[in-house]
Formats: structure tokens, sequence, C-alpha cells
């Protein structure tokens, strides 16, 4: 590259784009179908289905590869970079918005609708007139509504596990830095290393999540269905450890590329971009660890 | 490296390519792509519109008419969602796409291919919810709204909220490219309070659609849960609440309102000056107001809710940030008329809607404030007079600016001048007959008459009569619109000037006309006096 643009850059024509809306439908349409199948007849819905995931996946396999090798051609100048940049820090923020969302639920939902069921301030009448025995409390005891959806349940302990993950995605946030700095300082075998180690520990971290729905599941009758703290434990954690999913997926696809030498210390947004998501993963936990667990 | 001298990678320097799913498909093309979101707006103009159209048969007599209820709050709930979600929305991104980069001296969107995947998805979102309606079971019939539990109770909402994940993962993406052209991409010298007020418009709308669709996408996907997989988010047996989702929604869905009129605004600031022949008065007032309504937009979603059963408090605090929005839009008003006072003012189409626009969005504006009072909404809440309220502000106020546009820039498009006498029929039919259709509405919704409801007291026999042949009457001027199109993009002899309009100002009157398949590849250079708003004073 080494110049500054003197032009403008516009991408050549490329059919990804509309790949992807074919196989974006694809994927809901036969979701859709699937949920609403009769019981035994799911197989065409979940046969689109598939088809459609292999499709996103594929999809962004190839769409990704031909914006790598553009950018390795050196196509892309200062100005691209920038649209690259604002573009990820935008769709972090929609992500955030789209926490913001589940959040805000948890927050009405302890703060207005459990108590209010328990006949406090505005829900005299609900109380008096449905549940009049119900004691709102929120956790083991009343978080699951006063009709005790899903039967008796305790909640995950924040002290163990989830201290422990806390600590796991904290140092995956550390690791990741010094990747970055070792990117930017030019030692590759140290950002192998360092990012090598951001990648395990983001499996480390959704193999004891994977250990800790399971024990949810079996030993403390938490379950998707226990009242609304069963939804909101389980969309949260959920939606998050999907989040950190793809995040380690992503970590590892840079790992690769920086094997294979994708990157100089002037030009590494791809790595950038996936370090941002991963800190934007990270604060997420931490105000999961905060009002799920904890508080 | 080889692509310094090189700016652009189509092989095709000059023209179009020749492959019409190479053109369309494959494009990277603000101009094509903006186009592909106007005919698709069009489209779905017409689809929503023959909903309305039956929506009116029905409710020409009291009585059933024609159909049966659940097929009746289909229309209704199918009317509002392709109407915002296919109609307006797209209209506007089609006119940020075609007209941002041209008036900031871009050579396209800051993310081309992205583009044109925002687009692409709708297109199938919009085959996946309408489809629903010739499934068994029929389309969504909650109201677009979908309150729970109402909306959980039909087979088609999964189907719907996957259209609406894909029309959310759209705007999204459309609203981040916006928001890069316009803070990335803008030539040198046009600085940030040069810009045309409607490019300012659609940088504050995209903020506002990256902050609040994916609120909306979490609380459908919240529906979806409760419906399929058992959660207990709007269940009260379960701990939950079915007002929390009407919380979330209007969360979503005040801003949202914005989002389908802060484009129009600037669409009419920059016609008014254009036909006045003088500068847009109070230039940053506009500016600023634009943000202080979006602004305030995040902070009044519960006066959607007074009937709900809010606490006091709640009540009070969102009636008075509700009133508050009157003071940003009235600065608008008054400088929009601040703007033609004194101007050599001339009357074409453009200009018309554009006028109509300031008079009656403001009627609409001011049904608003009835509407925003507490102890008033407790009687119009759910009446006829929120859908006469709502109607002017997106008809009268989001679709005419939308139309005005189009007359406005068409000719720089297609390079031909439409038939001005054919406009101002358009205009004077539709300007009559809108009225005719929206305005008894106000006097059914405070005499009493529900909302969504197929049927209705013979007291209210006349005014619906009279509605009915005023929607039917604005449904048929439309169709005069699309032959006016049909007429100015193919058909028209009389070829426009690259000016097209005598005193307009801003970059995009400097290009040819039509607008050639590529523009500004090296940055324009800027003369303040070629700007609308290049000596920014006040």
């Amino acid at each position: 590259m080494g110049q500054q643009h003197d032009a403008y850059f516009v991408p050549a024509k490329s059919y990804w784009p509309f790949v992807a809306a074919v196989v974006m439908f694809t994927t809901v349409f036969g979701a859709a179908h699937w949920l609403n199948a009769e019981p035994g007849d799911a197989g065409f819905g979940k046969t689109v289905l598939t088809v459609g995931v292999i499709g996103v996946l594929g999809m962004f396999f190839g769409w990704f590869r031909s914006v790598i090798n553009e950018s390795l051609a050196g196509d892309y100048n200062h100005q691209v970079d920038t649209s690259f940049r604002m573009g990820m820090m935008w769709f972090i923020f929609s992500e955030v918005m789209f926490f913001g969302a589940f959040f805000g639920a948890l927050f009405y939902i302890r703060m207005f609708s459990v108590p209010w069921l328990g006949g406090e301030g505005h829900g005299t009448l609900t109380h008096q007139f449905l549940w009049s025995d119900y004691a709102a409390s929120w956790g083991a005891n009343g978080g699951n509504g006063p009709e005790h959806a899903g039967g008796a349940f305790s909640t995950v302990p924040a002290w163990g596990l989830p201290l422990l993950n806390t600590l796991i995605l904290l140092s995956s946030s550390v690791t990741v830095t010094i990747a970055h700095h070792a990117l930017r300082a030019g030692h590759r075998g140290k950002i192998l290393l360092f990012l090598g180690l951001t990648v395990l520990l983001g499996a480390l971290f959704l193999n004891f999540q994977a250990h800790e729905y399971i024990e949810a599941y079996k030993e403390l009758n938490l379950t998707l269905h226990s009242g609304v703290y069963g939804s909101t434990f389980f969309m949260l954690t959920g939606f998050h450890g999907l989040h950190v999913t793809l995040g380690t997926i992503m970590l590892a696809v840079i790992w690769f590329r920086v094997l294979k030498g994708h990157f100089n210390k002037d030009h590494h947004f791809g790595f950038e971009a996936v370090a941002w998501y991963w800190h934007f993963v990270d604060v997420v936990w931490l105000g999961l660890f905060m009002f799920v667990y904890i508080l | 490296m080889s692509h310094a001298a090189t700016h652009d990678q189509h092989d095709d320097h000059h023209g179009a390519p020749k492959s019409f799913f190479q053109r369309w498909c494959m494009s990277t093309n603000h101009k094509d792509i903006g186009t592909l979101y106007l005919v698709f707006a069009l489209v779905m103009f017409f689809i929503g519109g023959s909903f309305a159209m039956l929506i009116r048969a029905e409710l020409f007599k009291p009585g059933l008419q024609l159909m049966q209820p659940y097929f009746f709050n289909q229309l209704t709930t199918m009317h509002a969602l392709v109407m915002i979600f296919g109609a307006i929305m797209p209209a506007f991104v089609g006119l940020g796409n075609w007209m941002i980069p041209l008036m900031v001296g871009a050579p396209d969107m800051a993310l081309p291919r992205m583009n044109n995947l925002s687009f692409w998805i709708l297109p199938f979102a919009f085959t996946l919810m309408l489809s629903t309606l010739f499934m068994a079971g029929g389309g969504p019939a909650g109201g677009w709204t979908m309150y729970p539990p109402l909306s959980l109770q039909s087979d088609s909402l999964a189907y719907v909220v996957f259209a609406i994940h894909l029309m959310g993962i759209s705007s999204i993406m459309g609203a981040i490219n916006i928001i890069a052209t316009i803070l990335n991409m803008r030539a040198p010298g046009m600085e940030l309070l040069k810009m045309p007020v409607f490019v300012w418009s659609w940088l504050i709308t995209a903020f506002l659609l990256i902050a609040v669709m994916p609120v909306l996408a979490g609380a459908v996907t919240m529906l979806l849960t409760d419906k399929y997989f058992g959660t207990n988010f709007f269940n009260p047996g379960g701990g939950g609440d079915p007002v929390l989702y009407q919380h979330i929604f209007w969360f979503f869905g005040h801003p949202e309102v914005y989002i389908m009129i802060l484009p129009a605004f600037g669409i009419i600031s920059e016609i008014i000056p254009t036909f006045a022949r003088k500068p847009i008065f109070g230039y940053k007032a506009m500016v600023f107001a634009i943000a202080s309504i979006a602004f305030l937009s995040f902070i009044v979603w519960a006066h959607h809710m007074f009937a709900v059963g809010l606490p006091m408090g709640a009540e009070i605090f969102f009636m008075y940030a509700t009133m508050l929005i009157a003071v940003p839009t009235g600065v608008k008003v008054f400088n929009w008329v601040s703007t033609m006072w004194g101007g050599s003012m001339t009357f074409e189409t453009p200009m018309l809607f554009a006028i109509a626009f300031v008079i009656l969005f403001t009627i609409g504006g001011f049904s608003g404030l009835m509407l925003a009072l507490v102890p008033a909404d407790f009687q119009y809440h759910d009446t006829y007079f929120v859908v006469a309220h709502f109607h002017y502000v997106l008809v009268t106020g989001a679709l005419f600016a939308i139309i005005a546009a189009t007359y406005y820039w068409l000719p720089k498009w297609s390079g031909r001048m439409y038939s001005e006498f054919w406009g101002k029929m358009h205009f004077w039919n539709s300007v009559i007959w809108v009225n005719v259709l929206f305005f008894p509405q106000h006097f059914l919704g405070l005499a009493g008459m529900p909302r969504r409801i197929p049927d209705y007291n013979v007291a209210f026999a006349n005014f619906n009569m009279i509605s009915s042949i005023g929607g039917f009457l604005f449904g048929a001027s439309q169709l005069i619109f699309l032959g006016v199109l049909i007429h100015g993009v193919w058909f028209s002899k009389k070829k426009a000037t690259d000016r097209v309009w005598e005193g307009a100002k801003g970059l995009e009157w400097t290009v040819p006309s039509p607008a050639p398949h590529h523009t500004f590849e090296v940055p324009p250079v800027i003369h303040d006096d070629e700007l609308a708003h290049g000596h920014v004073n006040d």
C-alpha cells in the first residue's frame, strides 16, 4: 500500500451478498417450519434448516476468503480500513443493545414484575385475586413465579464455576492484549502463544459453562422452564455463551491467519476487530456475573 | 501497489454491466441498489395499500360485509408491518443510498457489498412474512405490535419473528453503512456542519436504527421462546409480565416512529429552500432539533401504554417528556415557514407535497399532543383518534415526503422531466382524498369507535362511509403516481438539465442528469457557494 488514498476504492461485484440472503432465508424458513411441525413430522423443516446452516457457514467461508485475498493483494487503502473499523464498532454497539433488551427484561422482572405479583405497590389486586399466597422473592424461593413453573429448583452458586469462568475470561482479555502488543512489536512466536492461550481459555470457559448447564438441568432442576428465573438465566447466559463460541472460532481463525503471516504491525484490522469483539463479550460477562449470579 | 491509481475494481468503468443478474444481484453500486430499494418500496406500498383498501371496504358499512373478523385482523396487522418495514423504511434507505454519496461527494457507500446484502435480505424477509397469509391458520392477527398473550396464539408467529429478525439485520447493516459513509467518505471540505440537512437527518436516523432494531430483535426473540421453548418472560404465572413486552417493544417502537419521520424532515429541508430560492432558515437549529428529537425518543416510550396501568409517577414523567418533543418539532416547523417567508416561491410538484407536509404533519403533531395528555389519552387510547393521528404523521408526513423526494430527484435519476401536469393531478387528488380519508377518523375516535374492529355501532356509519370513499380515491390517486413514474423514467421527451431546478444547490446537482453509473471517482473540489449550507454563520 504505502500511499494515502488519492482516489476512492469501490470493491468489485460479488455474488456473496446475494448468496448470503438466500442461505439466511433458507435457514429461518427451515427453522420456522420445524417449530410449527406436528410431532413426528419435523423432517422437512429440519432438512431445510440443516441445508441453510451449512449454506451460511459456506457463505461466511467464501465471503471472508475473498475479502482476505483482496486485503492480501493490497487492495484496501486507509479509507477502507477506517470504514471497516467503523462498521465493526457500530456492529458491537448493536450487540450491546441486543443484550440491553435482555438485561432490561431482567431488571424489570426483578424490580417490578415479581414484587408486584407478591402484592407490593402496583400489583395489589392481581396478588389478592389470583395468587394471594405468593410471597415474592428472587432465586430458588419464588423466582419461578406464583405457579412455581418448572417445579422447585436451586440456583447456581456464584462463587463456584461462575467465579472460575470470570477469572478465565478476564485472563483471556489479558492474553489477547499481550498478543496484540506482540503483533505491534512483530514477535510472531509470542503472538501465536498468547493468541493460542486466548483460544484455549475461551474453549475452557465454554467447557465449564456446559458443565454448569448439565448440573443445572440434572442436579438443580434449574431449566429453561423454571419460571422467569430460568428464562432470564438461560437466555442471558445462553446468548452470551453463543457469543463466546463465535468469538472463540473467530480467534482461532485469526490464529491460523497469523500462522500464515497475514498480518503485519500496520495492517491487522482482522485481529483488532476480533479482539474488540472478545473484550465486548468479556464486559457482558461481568454484567452477567454481577446481576445474574451474585445479586 | 497497483491500485493507487486504479480507484475502482470494476472492469466496467463507464457503464453498468449488461448481464441482468450481475447488474442487480451482484451490485456494489449505490445508485443501482438505491433503485432496487425504491422499486421494492413501491411494490410493498401497493401491496400494503391493497390491504388498506380491503380494510376500508369492510368498514364501508356497519356489520360484517366481506370477510371474517379473523381475516380482518390479519389485514390490519399485515398492512402495518408491510407499510412500516416494507414501504416507508426501505424507501428512505433507497433515497439515502442514491443521494447521500452524491450529496457528500463520495464515489459510493462505504461498504458496498454489505449494502447489497442489506437490500437482498428484504425481498426474502417479506416473502417469508407474506407467505403466512397462504398457510393453514393464516397470517399474524395480533396487531403489528404483537402484544402477548394474543400474538402467541398464532402459528405464524415463528415466521413473523424470523422475518423481523431478517429485516432487523438488514436495517442495522444499512444504518452502519450510512454512518460509515457519512463519517468516512465525505469529500475534503465537506465539513459536518456544511452537510445537507437530509444527510444529517440520516446520520441521526442511522444511529437510532442501530440502537433500537436489536431491542426489537430481543423482544420478538422472547415471544418466540415463550411460545416454542417454554420460557415465562410474559407469563405472570411464572413470574413474568405481559406489560414487560410492551416496555421493550416501545423502547424500540418510539425511536422507530422517528426513524420514519427524521429523514422526511431532511427531505423537506432540502426541497423548501430550493423552491423558495432561499437558504434554509436556521441551519444549525434544524440539525440540533433533529438531534434533540432523537434523544427524546428514547425517554418517551411509555406514552403508548398510558392505559395499561402504569404507576402515577411514570405516567406523569412520560407525559411531560413527550410534550417536550413539541419544542424541537416546533423549531422545525417554524424554520420551514421562515424559509418560505419572503422567498421567490414557485410551486412545482415537489414543493406542493412539501408544503402539504408542513401543514398536515403539523395537524398530526397536534393530535399527538392531545394523545400525550394522560387524562385525555384514557379516552382516546385504542380509538380511531389514534389511527387518524399516526396516519397524519405517516401518510401525509413520511409518505408525502417520500413522494416529494421522488419528484424532486427523479429527473436526476432518469435524466427526464416527469409530467408536471400529471404530477399536480397526483398532488391535488392525494391531498384532498387523504383528508377525506383520515380527518373524519378523528371524530370517530373522539366518539369512541375502537380501532382494529371489523364491525361497529351504526352511530359511526356516516363518517366511516366518507372515510372509505376518501380511502378508495386516495388509493386510486396513487395509480396516477405510478403512471407519472413510468412516463418520467422511460417515455418523457423532456430532458432534464444538470441543475434540474433553478434554485437547487448542493453537490448532487453538479453531476449530469441522469447521474452516470459512477460519480465522484476522485474527490470533487468543493466550493462553498455551491453548497446549500456553505456559509453557515448562525
